[in-house]
């Protein structure tokens, strides 16, 4: 909200410099964003009056104008299409300075010659003023303004606009008079009173009012006021108040309104009488009813929405917006007013539920103070007879259900255990009724206080202690290590932080990269067609509108957006959750995903340009299985996967249980997506790489090791997974190691056949192995390969 | 016999012409091994006369002696020539760059959670993480926001159906913790948080560290004490705090934590908006509501909660000008963290 300082100091003015009021407003809790001056900083602009208008002669547009400054008279030339014989205008004489903005240089008026006549001074559009951004024709100032009268003093333009960024528990001060209740509590200084004296009662007319929705609308006054002129214009004053609080003058109706929603924080709504047929009534919207709004959209009504209706049609969507066809109009002679309090529960989330945000829904959500209709009504009562004449019926007021009021009970000694501070109990009761807050009983220990009908904030203790710590300072209060009792945090040695993980991926070479969890559907649907994915309902854009089932995706994109940008050898790695749709639950899951691309060194001096393959990756997932000291409990089989490459592509098993994939991307996405290097990729849960067997050292043997290698021709789709497991399955129980040390296929080696090298090592832990031992044991191994793959030993 | 010192002249002159060490092996063997002539020359002693015997005795031995020596002599030149041979044969550019993989790296949201994480460890705060999808109440009702609360307005939310929804900040962890124990409790809360928000100063996604002590007697001092320590400890720098009493439907009295500037010393600047101030912290005592909620007794026991932006402190600490870099991932950006 926006607010005019000067307005505020008519309420309350403390012993304050703007910039010094800015910031207690925002130590107090009302943040303010910003301030600016309500106009130029200009100088030598009086009240001037145009006295007579002649056509210049050698231009059509402009005019030739007397002007006169109260002691002499001057000949100006004006090209303004309002410039009148009469008119009061802003005259900036000979040698008045405007600055445009801060800082910059001064524009200076001097005697000029335009279109070959003598201009000494110029009369000033608001523009000019700096009052508004854009104007046509220039300020018209009211008749009574005394002429030569500094135009700065006039229009009172040493103000400052501030604007407050209130948080949503403060809807008390979206209103001056709540505004400056807080400004008279911080410089604990009395608040001035509203004083106006309230229009009388000259007609007879009014309307019945019927509340239906008593929990939604616990009060709806009215007034029916005839034969308004709606032709009046609003005071300079109040259009200049309404500036400086960021709202526009549109006709004297809706100025009112909406000074009144200024001054007191009460939105009004005026409806044209003559448009409405019947009571009124505050009812709830039913299925199908639509409504037409002033804004001159038509809406289908959800059900609930509180209405205010006649006796035949929705006139109004209550608390938020008025309806077109009841609205007022130039035509408008009779009006009939509104000022109630609808129910925070009732309008919050309504207009949001509409895709509208208003001034009075804003108010409502928040909640207005219930006890302030009459005096508001009172009061734009006063204000649209003022302006534009008329008589006002008496007012027909209408009871829901009010709240009810609340009493909070303080415990002077919960101040010091929650501030820790101790709190005179003389100031604690002089900031609680400078808020506002009833004064009830107090023992000395517990006060007991009545929360105002303008606080909906303030239900228990510690948000009466919030009051007085706000008002007290939080700056002042005390600070601690706060740390109470420490005690020693059990690091269970089983589990494998992710940081460390991380870290082995980064010692791999592994670039961590955080994606966005939510992916473009087509690419989701390219990866992984099988797996439904979980769709936001209001995404951010088409792009990102579905929750991401794998982080490989992010992964590819984030390899071809740095592709794009000529990085050619790429290693990525992200952990994080992804989602999956499980029937009617969603699966959240801790994944490990990484990719490589490119070659598997950086380019050297050594012209190493070998690419990556299947196996580097590989070899660097088998680097994070081994962190868990179990090896052996992983296995990798062939897999089929839609998104990877059918020949290049294998699953991880833990003890039977798939928990990840390893592969190359498949080809034919690879040129989808247009990326042109190779791309590998890996994607693991996490929490079985997680666990880590506590290690068990043994003795070591003192008995040499001994090694065989072993040769064979073997069927080239024979997998080494099943080799390896053959031959440890019949190598004995002293084998301490099992390698492949050559694979090859080509000369020598039959078609549809693969040599393999074995190295094999033992070592007993009591006594040295024989020639024999060895000699039987090697035998076994060529025999067991023989019987399952036809295997023979290579010459 | 034959006159063992023309024997001993030829063989020095030998040991002296030889090349490397296997001929002067070959040249010991003939002049000193069982059948060389030195050692001949001492078995023919018994062909001499007894007197003559001791003196050329001790010629032979004097010359053995000699030619052993000459040996011992020429072996180490030998072998110092060969290795200074083979030092300057191998010797390499050492100014070439060392053969590697390439340097890997953190992003620098995982480098500052750790920063934030290592912080609080160190004063007995456990880590929780939980869900990213969050049923309604976990994210609002049990943090005292119904649903016709204002302040939902304040939390963009994505929906992914009406009661679930993409969590809004990472409170809902702190409720499924004090849900599952009992207090104490102690915790920092990282993770990702979502909000339906995209413009020069928000992402849709980000992150952010949340922090929560219950225990009995805690009050707003230790509050500011502990916000206040963490700046320090996280900025190394003892840079002015100020607290700005603000609104949040599960704390109450709830603040704002502003801290001077770190780029201008608080004189004020671009980043602070000319203030020198920068809001980086949200806190205040937990709402007595919330603990119930949780099926805490609030009679007994009460705590402060607050919150962080991830992306902001890295911002702050490393300079980073653009919020949106963080999720682009371009490796020259990220390789300026490695």
């Amino acid at each position: 909200m926006i607010f005019s300082e000067q307005w505020l100091r008519e309420w309350v003015s403390p012993n304050l410099e703007t910039q010094e009021l800015v910031d207690e407003l925002t130590m107090a809790g009302l943040e303010v964003d910003g301030s600016s001056p309500v106009a130029r900083e200009f100088q030598g602009i009086v009240v001037g009056l145009v006295e007579t208008v002649e056509p210049h002669p050698d231009a059509d547009k402009l005019s030739l104008c007397s002007v006169s400054d109260g002691a002499e008279s001057y000949q100006v030339v004006c090209g303004a299409p309002n410039v009148r014989a009469g008119l009061k205008a802003p005259f900036a004489k000979l040698n008045a300075k405007i600055i445009e903005s801060a800082g910059a240089k001064p524009f200076k008026i001097k005697k000029a010659k335009i279109r070959g006549v003598e201009s000494n001074g110029m009369l000033c559009s608001s523009e000019e003023l700096g009052l508004e951004e854009k104007s046509d024709g220039l300020l018209e100032l009211p008749e009574q303004a005394e002429v030569g009268v500094d135009v700065r003093d006039y229009l009172q333009l040493d103000d400052t606009s501030i604007e407050l960024d209130l948080t949503p528990n403060r809807g008390d001060c979206l209103g001056m008079i709540g505004l400056a209740r807080e400004v008279g509590v911080i410089g604990r200084q009395d608040v001035n009173p509203l004083e106006f004296t309230p229009a009388t009662e000259t007609i007879e007319d009014k309307l019945e009012i019927k509340i239906t929705a008593k929990d939604a609308c616990p009060r709806y006054l009215g007034r029916v006021i005839r034969n308004i002129n709606l032709n009046s214009e609003s005071p300079l004053w109040m259009r200049e108040k309404l500036r400086r609080c960021g709202l526009r003058s549109i006709d004297p109706v809706v100025d009112v309104t909406n000074f009144v929603l200024m001054e007191l924080g009460q939105p009004m709504h005026a409806f044209d009488l003559a448009k409405l047929e019947g009571h009124i009534d505050v009812r709830l919207a039913t299925k199908g009813e639509k409504l037409e709004l002033l804004d001159g959209k038509e809406v289908e009504l959800i059900p609930d929405t509180l209405l205010i209706t006649d006796a035949k049609k929705p006139v109004a969507m209550a608390g938020i917006m008025g309806g077109m066809a009841t609205s007022v109009s130039d035509q408008t002679q009779d009006v009939f007013l509104e000022c109630a309090f609808f129910a925070p529960l009732a309008i919050a989330g309504k207009a949001r539920a509409y895709g509208m945000h208003t001034d009075a829904s804003h108010r409502y959500e928040r909640g207005v103070d219930y006890q302030l209709q009459q005096t508001a009504m009172e009061r734009a009562t006063q204000l649209l007879l003022e302006i534009c004449g008329g008589e006002a019926g008496s007012i027909t007021s209408a009871v829901g259900n009010l709240p009810e009021p609340v009493e909070v009970a303080l415990k002077y000694s919960s101040i010091k255990s929650l501030l820790g501070i101790e709190m005179e109990q003389v100031e604690v009761k002089d900031i609680l009724s400078r808020l506002g807050f009833d004064l009830g009983s107090d023992d000395g220990e517990v006060l007991v206080v009545s929360v105002p009908s303008f606080r909906f904030d303030v239900t228990i203790e510690a948000d009466l202690i919030e009051e007085l710590a706000r008002i007290y300072g939080y700056n002042k209060l005390p600070q601690t290590g706060g740390l109470g009792n420490q005690s020693l945090a059990s690091k269970p040695e089983s589990h494998i932080e992710l940081s460390q993980i991380r870290q082995q991926l980064v010692a791999l070479g592994y670039q961590e990269v955080v994606t966005y969890s939510f992916i473009e559907p087509s690419l989701a649907d390219t990866l992984f067609p099988d797996q439904p994915g979980v769709v936001l309902q209001n995404p951010i854009s088409a792009d990102m509108a579905v929750m991401r089932s794998s982080i490989l995706p992010g992964l590819i994109s984030t390899l071809k957006y740095n592709e794009n940008r000529q990085q050619d050898r790429i290693r990525i790695f992200e952990s994080g959750l992804v989602f999956r749709q499980k029937d009617s639950d969603i699966e959240q899951k801790p994944m490990l995903a990484g990719l490589i691309s490119g070659n598997k060194m950086p380019i050297n001096w050594l012209n190493n340009s070998e690419i990556s393959d299947f196996y580097d990756v590989k070899g660097d997932v088998e680097t994070l299985l081994s962190m868990g000291l179990e090896s052996d409990r992983y296995d990798f089989a062939p897999a089929d996967y839609a998104c990877f490459h059918s020949g290049q592509c294998a699953s991880l098993s833990k003890d039977g249980e798939i928990i990840g994939q390893i592969g190359a991307l498949h080809p034919a996405i690879l040129r989808k997506l247009g990326i042109t290097s190779n791309c590998y990729l890996f994607e693991l849960e996490l929490a079985p790489l997680q666990l880590r067997k506590l290690p068990t050292a043994s003795a070591l043997s003192k008995f040499p090791e001994v090694s065989r290698d072993l040769a064979i021709l073997i069927d080239s789709d024979c997998s080494s997974g099943e080799i390896l497991s053959n031959v440890r399955n019949n190598a004995g129980g002293y084998l301490t190691d099992l390698r492949i040390f050559d694979v090859y296929q080509g000369d020598g080696v039959a078609k549809g056949k693969k040599s393999i090298a074995l190295g094999l090592t033992w070592q007993h832990p009591s006594r040295t192995l024989s020639e024999d031992d060895i000699n039987m044991i090697i035998s076994n191994c060529v025999n067991g390969l023989q019987d399952k793959f036809n295997a023979n030993l290579r010459n | 016999m034959a006159d063992p010192n023309s024997l001993l002249a030829e063989a020095l002159q030998a040991i002296e012409g030889s090349s490397d060490e296997k001929s002067l092996e070959s040249l010991r063997v003939h002049y000193l091994g069982k059948k060389g002539t030195l050692t001949a020359l001492l078995k023919s002693l018994g062909q001499l006369p007894p007197e003559e015997r001791p003196e050329a005795g001790e010629r032979i031995n004097i010359a053995k002696q000699q030619v052993q020596q000459a040996i011992e002599t020429r072996k180490m030149s030998l072998v110092e020539e060969s290795l200074s041979a083979q030092l300057s044969s191998e010797a390499i550019d050492v100014t070439l760059p060392g053969r590697r993989q390439s340097q890997g790296g953190l992003h620098p949201i995982t480098i500052t959670i750790d920063r934030i994480t290592s912080i609080f460890e160190t004063s007995g705060y456990d880590v929780a993480e939980g869900p990213e999808i969050e049923d309604d109440y976990h994210n609002f009702e049990a943090l005292n926001i119904p649903s016709h609360h204002p302040a939902r307005a304040m939390h963009d939310t994505f929906y992914v159906s009406p009661g679930t929804v993409l969590r809004t900040h990472t409170s809902p962890v702190q409720v499924r913790v004090m849900e599952g124990g009992e207090p104490p409790f102690r915790m920092i809360c990282p993770g990702r948080v979502y909000r339906c928000d995209s413009d020069l100063t928000h992402t849709p996604m980000f992150h952010q560290v949340e922090g929560l002590l219950i225990d009995e007697g805690v009050s707003f001092a230790d509050l500011k004490g502990t916000v206040i320590d963490f700046l320090h400890a996280y900025f190394e720098q003892d840079m002015p705090v100020r607290f700005r009493p603000s609104y949040f439907p599960f704390t109450e009295p709830s603040a704002e934590v502003d801290m001077g500037c770190v780029s201008c010393a608080g004189t004020g600047c671009r980043i602070c908006g000319h203030t020198g101030w920068l809001e980086v912290m949200g806190c205040g005592m937990v709402h007595p509501r919330v603990l119930d909620m949780s099926k805490i007794d609030s009679a007994k026991f009460n705590g402060f909660a607050f919150g962080m932006g991830v992306e902001r402190l890295a911002m702050l600490r490393y300079g980073v000008g653009d919020l949106r870099t963080y999720f682009e991932n371009d490796l020259r950006f990220l390789q300026q963290f490695n």
